[in-house]
């Protein structure tokens, strides 16, 4: 699409963007165990997208993520982390307390696991949709971003 | 802080090494015209600072930094920057007085502050007899989660936690009604193609069929 010394830089992009959004997995689905969590994995999702859209153009990362996915992605995220809220309120108990998920007494870990890993998803997909909907919003105003431009 | 220098000497090398990296780089932006040399280091700064995060123990926050700091934030101001010129306006001699005046009061105000601070790790600092100490306790009783700060943000703080997933999503959505969902520019790349026929179309297939596995 471009003039060809960008060749070494779309080869090595596209090595990274893989193992880049398998570290966002690991660093969300890890949180519970070392440092990291969701807002950290959906800034590093976000990022991934990013980068294929500095190296191969606005306009081909659109296609691959378009905007109406990343706007409606922020927006189920925050749905679900209210959701798990909604769901303890209708199990009898206080909002987001993950201990009436599952009716658990002090001491039982079942509800606060599930509980966890489902606000975390929540905090991912509401992150790195909305990062990608500022980028998309910044970048966007720009038709294509040539070499000159950098 | 009295706590720097009272460990092992090559933390103390590192602290000072890192915190001389900071302000390097700190002044290097103050003096440059070209946006996007600040905006480059800015980003040099932020991962400089993730470092020294490490180095006092502060993981999470470090993690944080680098992917924010390092990653999102300077690729938004790249883009930002786009939108604008490539150099700053060169100001005023004596128009700079002001803002000098009311940085270096600040940061007087600051390093005053610094002494009645706490050491780095001191038992009993108000950060580690409070609530902090009492959520060490018990929160594998209640959570069975080994990292300790996931149950504080997840389950203890959880209420701050949807506020701060909230204010990412209202951030994001002021940001696309203020300048729009972005896709002005892919509408313009079909209509071009339309216009210029096949041959564009056909150099730009691969890049876009090879992504979609990936």
């Amino acid at each position: 699409m471009k003039s060809d010394h960008h060749v070494i830089l779309r080869v090595i992009a596209k090595l990274l963007i893989p193992v880049i959004t398998m570290y966002a997995f690991y660093v969300q689905f890890h949180g519970d165990f070392g440092p990291g969590g969701g807002f950290q994995a959906g800034v590093i999702i976000a990022v991934a997208v990013i980068l294929y859209a500095l190296v191969f153009g606005v306009p081909a990362a659109m296609r691959a993520v378009p905007p109406v996915f990343t706007r409606s992605l922020a927006a189920i995220g925050v749905m679900i982390y209210a959701g798990v809220g909604f769901w303890a309120l209708f199990q009898g108990g206080q909002y987001l307390e993950y201990q009436a998920l599952f009716h658990e007494g002090p001491g039982e870990h079942h509800g606060q696991h599930i509980g966890i890993m489902l606000i975390e998803i929540g905090v991912l997909c509401g992150v790195s949709g909305a990062m990608l909907t500022i980028f998309y919003a910044f970048a966007g105003r720009v038709a294509e971003i040539r070499d000159e431009d950098w | 802080m009295p706590g720097l220098f009272n460990g092992d000497f090559g933390i103390v090398l590192v602290n000072v090494f890192l915190l001389a990296i900071l302000f390097a780089v700190a002044v290097a932006i103050a003096r440059m015209r070209s946006l996007f040399a600040i905006v480059m280091l800015s980003g040099i700064y932020s991962l400089v600072s993730a470092a020294w995060y490490v180095a006092v123990d502060a993981v999470d926050v470090a993690f944080t930094e680098a992917a924010v700091g390092a990653g999102m934030s300077t690729v938004v101001l790249l883009g930002a920057m786009l939108l604008t010129s490539r150099t700053a306006k060169p100001e005023k001699l004596f128009s700079r007085l002001g803002p000098m005046l009311v940085c270096l009061a600040t940061g007087a105000a600051l390093i005053y502050a610094t002494v009645d601070l706490p050491a780095l790790g001191d038992a009993t600092s108000a950060a580690n007899t409070g609530v902090g100490y009492e959520y060490l306790q018990i929160a594998w009783f209640d959570t069975g989660i080994p990292n300790v700060v996931t149950p504080v943000l997840a389950s203890y703080r959880g209420f701050d936690t949807l506020g701060e997933t909230t204010v990412v999503f209202v951030a994001g959505l002021a940001v696309a009604l203020l300048l729009g969902f972005g896709e002005r520019s892919l509408a313009e790349r079909i209509r071009n193609e339309g216009r210029n026929g096949s041959d564009r179309r056909k150099t730009k297939a691969p890049a876009v069929s090879d992504e979609d596995p990936a």
